[in-house]
């Protein structure tokens, strides 16, 4: 231990890890903005990168001053908030809707008014949507990009198997159940799934609570909430999952499913019929490799007083920890990527064909952000680029404005879902699942959630 | 034998060597003969690994604890609430399912991972031929990155009659099991896939302990007439007392911080019965997807760090009383 070898060696192993430590910090400087944007999850089909490569370099071209650095980035529950406090978030990112109203209010979100109102398009938004992104003084936090409202998904490929017509889904949910229990006994495959963890289960059981005409939470107006899982509907709805589960054994084998799950069941075609997002088939074509020719959407039933249909989205907003500088062109950004291609011809059509050269989805059945008729606009200019077999939706497509839309509920949103998880579980695992009582348990937790500060 | 003070891989040595032999005369320490004796390019030597070990491990224990002080979701600023978290987390109605969960996990982890190593490692020092292909076949599952062999053993244990188990089960005439997808055997499958992973480093252990075992005793045995259970339980058993004592509390302490079966397979469902501790600290932490209650889950992770040190602490005297009769 002597020599001075070993201590040279000694010096240089402490320098090399002192170096390795610097070289984490970020660095470069070109005189451009740099601009990081989130693009897709991980794991996503490459051909959606090719696309974005592309709208990357239409947007430099007509903006020298700005570099645009793609980010892989999904919105995580658990990851999200790790990576809003430890500042690891892209500049442009897009929060859903139940988190806006609490990241503005934490100033974890950039104040975009100036922006929006200098770009011209502020009364376009849908009301109801924008309101969600302002805070009182209604100062504007973020661009609604994308909404979408709850449908019905189903396997064409089944329904054919189990001898149903796949272009007449069912329209109540009695239908549903029958069609649920042909499906299991034709194909073996389960009928009807529903998600059940990572906070999904109440999300879903929500959705087909508000489709019965039940509300989980009432906003009080003043800032508090009174929690109402207790009611018709969502006894009905669990009810309806008990008859499928335990008494026609239509639900399958596998009760432990996500999004991510419920989808990969879907696509390998082990579903028969499952509620989510109406803007689904882009994941499941990008993410999950469906065959396009296999899908179908349609509305969930909506049956008893005052149903809905359980709506939500996102919104691209920017960090708060941007200057002024990147701040406007991140607004250039968001206008380009996400804001353009609604609002004008050219933008649309090049979005789309930029998009279906790339074998990525065109044309998912969303609810407009802006007014009814820019929608229907857009989906006019792009009619010759989509690619999504919208035949296939019509049933979603023609019915969903006969339904009433209704916004997931704001308080504490994802520790109820949570919450709910259980019971749906509970209903969905254990025969003798006395359903009033989880509601009772269940009503009594979040109202705690919901009380505690 | 040992002390309580030495680290486990010490105390393993001891058990299977007999001690050394005479010790060296001490010298009159100095600081010149420190740095004579090249105590200077140890302390150099040193540097790094102190550096590492003060960012990545040192400085965060302290964090957490300072945290569990705290109500902080990490984005809005921290503020003292002292005893606050703990009493949260105590008045939880799930931290009770947590713990029994979890004592559940380690009692039949104990019960049935505990034993099938030693019966392997038994069974393969008989072997004559191929006891490295027994090994590495043994070692194998612990070669697997942790994750995949959970994601792998989530499609084995697919519920439907056409699952790989449950087709396997079906060749001998058993039903299809509900494996993960019940509350009753949810927990059973976690331990079966937590055992198949982990018995491999276990073997090996036991197989380099079992090689100390004197020869003589097993023939004066088998002199004496005994079968080979009783050798066994007669010779090899008290001989491996020492390795076994440690392996037992590795493998508790190692059980009551289960985080990853759960995690991945289940979510700690169905309807809460595989959340264990390790897993209800994480849902305190990262559920809440605007800032989680930080201040709750290293209060909980405080706890378990003093009950784990409590239960070793004890372990360590009773068992020295034992080794040392």
């Amino acid at each position: 231990m002597k020599s001075p070898g070993k201590a040279a060696l000694a010096g240089f192993s402490a320098l090399a890890i002192a170096a390795t430590l610097a070289g984490c910090s970020a660095g470069g400087s070109s005189g451009k903005i740099e601009l990081r944007v989130g693009t897709f999850p991980a794991g996503a089909d490459p051909a959606a990168y090719e696309a974005f490569e592309k709208q990357e370099a239409d947007f430099e071209d007509a903006n020298p001053g700005i570099d645009v650095i793609g980010e892989e980035y999904e919105w995580k529950g658990p990851t999200f908030a790790v990576q809003l406090a430890g500042g690891s978030l892209p500049d442009v990112f897009t929060v859903p809707f139940t988190e806006a109203k609490t990241l503005l209010e934490n100033g974890q979100l950039a104040d975009v008014t100036a922006q929006v109102e200098e770009l011209g398009y502020a009364d376009k938004f849908n009301p109801v949507i924008l309101e969600g992104v302002q805070d009182k003084d209604g100062k504007i936090y973020g661009f609604p990009r994308q909404a979408y409202a709850m449908g019905l998904h189903y396997n064409r490929e089944l329904f054919t198997a189990a001898g149903l017509d796949p272009d007449k889904p069912p329209t109540t949910w009695d239908e549903v159940r029958a069609a649920a229990k042909t499906i299991s006994e034709k194909t073996g495959k389960a009928g009807f799934a529903t998600m059940t963890f990572n906070n999904t289960g109440g999300w879903q059981l929500t959705a087909q609570t508000v489709a019965r005409g039940g509300r989980t939470q009432v906003d009080n107006g003043d800032g508090t909430y009174t929690e109402t899982i207790d009611n018709e509907g969502t006894k009905a709805a669990l009810e309806f999952l008990r008859e499928l589960r335990w008494e026609d054994n239509s639900m399958g084998s596998n009760f432990l499913l996500d999004w991510g799950t419920i989808n990969q069941e879907f696509a390998a075609g082990n579903i028969g019929m499952y509620t989510g997002g109406s803007d689904v088939y882009t994941a499941l074509v990008r993410d999950f490799s469906t065959e396009p020719d296999i899908y179908g959407l349609t509305v969930i039933p909506n049956e008893g007083d005052d149903p809905g249909t359980l709506g939500g989205g996102d919104i691209a907003v920017i960090s708060p920890t941007v200057s002024d500088e990147e701040k406007d062109a991140a607004a250039k950004w968001i206008d380009y990527y996400y804001m353009q291609r609604l609002l004008n011809e050219k933008a649309a059509k090049f979005d789309a064909k930029t998009l279906a050269d790339s074998d990525q989805a065109v044309g998912t059945p969303v609810l407009p952000v802006l007014d009814a008729e820019t929608e229907a606009q857009r989906v006019g200019w792009i009619e010759e680029y989509i690619n999504v077999p919208r035949d296939q939706m019509t049933s979603f497509i023609d019915n969903i404005s006969t339904q009433k839309p209704v916004g997931e509920p704001k308080g504490k949103t994802q520790e109820i879902y949570a919450l709910l998880d259980a019971v749906v579980q509970a209903v969905l695992t254990d025969k003798n699942a006395d359903i009033d009582a989880l509601l009772e348990q269940a009503n009594k937790d979040a109202q705690e959630i919901l009380d505690a500060e | 034998m040992t002390t309580t003070q030495e680290p486990p891989a010490l105390a393993i040595r001891a058990a299977i060597e007999p001690s050394v032999g005479p010790q060296r005369p001490r010298r009159k320490r100095t600081p010149a003969t420190w740095v004579r004796g090249g105590g200077l390019s140890t302390l150099l030597f040193l540097l790094p690994m102190l550096f590492v070990f003060v960012i990545f491990s040192w400085s965060p224990i302290v964090q957490s604890v300072v945290m569990s002080l705290q109500k902080t979701n990490l984005l809005t600023p921290a503020t003292f609430v002292g005893l606050d978290n703990f009493a949260n987390v105590l008045a939880d109605p799930l931290l009770g399912r947590a713990v029994l969960n979890t004592l559940y996990f380690a009692g039949l982890a104990l019960v049935f991972g505990f034993p099938l190593p030693i019966l392997l490692a038994v069974l393969m020092s008989e072997v004559k031929r191929g006891k490295g292909l027994y090994s590495a076949l043994a070692y194998l599952p612990v070669v697997i990155p942790p994750v995949v062999a959970v994601l792998l053993w989530r499609f084995f244990f697919d519920a439907s009659p056409n699952g790989v188990f449950n087709s396997i089960l079906g060749w001998v005439g058993i039903p299809p099991q509900s494996w993960l997808q019940s509350a009753e055997t949810a927990m059973p499958s976690l331990v079966l896939e937590a055992t198949w992973a982990a018995a491999g480093g276990s073997i090996i252990i036991y197989l380099a302990a079992l090689l100390s075992v004197p020869p003589e005793l097993y023939d004066a045995a088998e002199v004496d007439g005994a079968t080979i259970w009783r050798k066994i339980w007669h010779v090899t058993l008290p001989q491996l007392r020492g390795v076994l004592f440690i392996m037992l509390i590795l493998q508790v302490i190692g059980t009551a911080q289960v985080f990853l079966e759960p995690y991945l397979f289940t979510g700690g469902g169905p309807n809460n019965s595989t959340i264990t501790v390790l897993l209800l600290i994480y849902k305190y932490a990262f559920q809440n997807s605007l800032g989680g209650n930080y201040g709750e889950a290293t209060a909980l992770s405080v706890m378990l760090a003093v009950v784990l040190g409590i239960l070793s602490f004890v372990y360590f005297r009773v068992t020295n009383r034992w080794s040392q009769s």
